[in-house]
């Protein structure tokens, strides 16, 4: 199982802040995780859609699409950091 | 060198933090206070969320960094989380070294990098009840690779 972690606006729309979630074989980076999440239903199709910049940690280092998730025990995804 | 990365919901007291940064050796101590501003005047609060776990260890990230860049003795980052109003401040960074040019740069560089590298956003809510995210910024982007 790998734990998956939502923020801000993601957490909002999604409803949940975490859930753990036994991810498909077949998925080896962050863009396919992405292409994936966009399956499960309308929130997470309008969440994780085109339009939105969803930025991703896999571990809890900054991630990019290309970043291989295999073995991943903590992925999050999050708009855009607003800190400072 | 002496190292303090904070975040909390709690106030801090920005002359304490000025003081602890008096280490021997010290010839220069620069800071940087950012406060919750209110343009329009319609802002009640800010909300900071972050991540916990990876905020740290970000922020740890970023005072290494200017660790390896700048000759400091000295290196403080606070970042408040929780419901600010206008005026309370957000953050603080601070650094001390021997000279000013490595003090004033290396606190430039901790609020640039912590705008863009850590974990934490901000969600505006109005005095009409009203309520939306803060979206990221690309001069913030900008600011940040002017360092790279």
């Amino acid at each position: 199982m790998t734990k998956i972690l939502y923020f801000a606006w993601l957490r909002e729309k999604l409803g949940a802040a975490e859930e753990d979630v036994e991810l498909p074989k077949n998925l080896a980076t962050v863009a396919d995780l992405i292409a994936w999440q966009t399956t499960r239903g309308q929130n997470f199709a309008a969440a994780f859609g085109e339009k939105n910049q969803v930025r991703c940690a896999v571990d809890q280092d900054f991630a990019s699409k290309t970043t291989p998730i295999a073995g991943a025990r903590e992925i999050a995804f999050f708009p855009p950091v607003t800190g400072g | 060198m002496r190292k303090k990365i904070l975040i909390a919901e709690a106030d801090f007291d920005p002359g304490a933090e000025l003081e602890a940064l008096n280490l021997p050796g010290a010839g220069g101590i620069a800071s940087f206070t950012g406060t919750v501003r209110n343009d329009t005047g319609n802002l009640a609060a800010l909300h900071l969320e972050h991540y916990p776990g990876m905020t740290e260890r970000a922020l740890e990230k970023i005072v290494a960094e200017a660790a390896s860049r700048w000759p400091l003795l000295g290196c403080t980052i606070i970042h408040r989380v929780g419901r600010l109003t206008p005026g309370q401040r957000i953050v603080f960074t601070a650094a001390a070294s021997a000279h000013r040019q490595a003090a004033l740069a290396a606190t430039g560089f901790l609020i640039d990098w912590l705008k863009t590298c850590a974990p934490f956003w901000k969600r505006e809510e109005f005095k009409d009840g009203a309520s939306q995210w803060v979206e990221a910024r690309e001069s913030d982007e900008e600011e940040t690779a002017k360092w790279k």
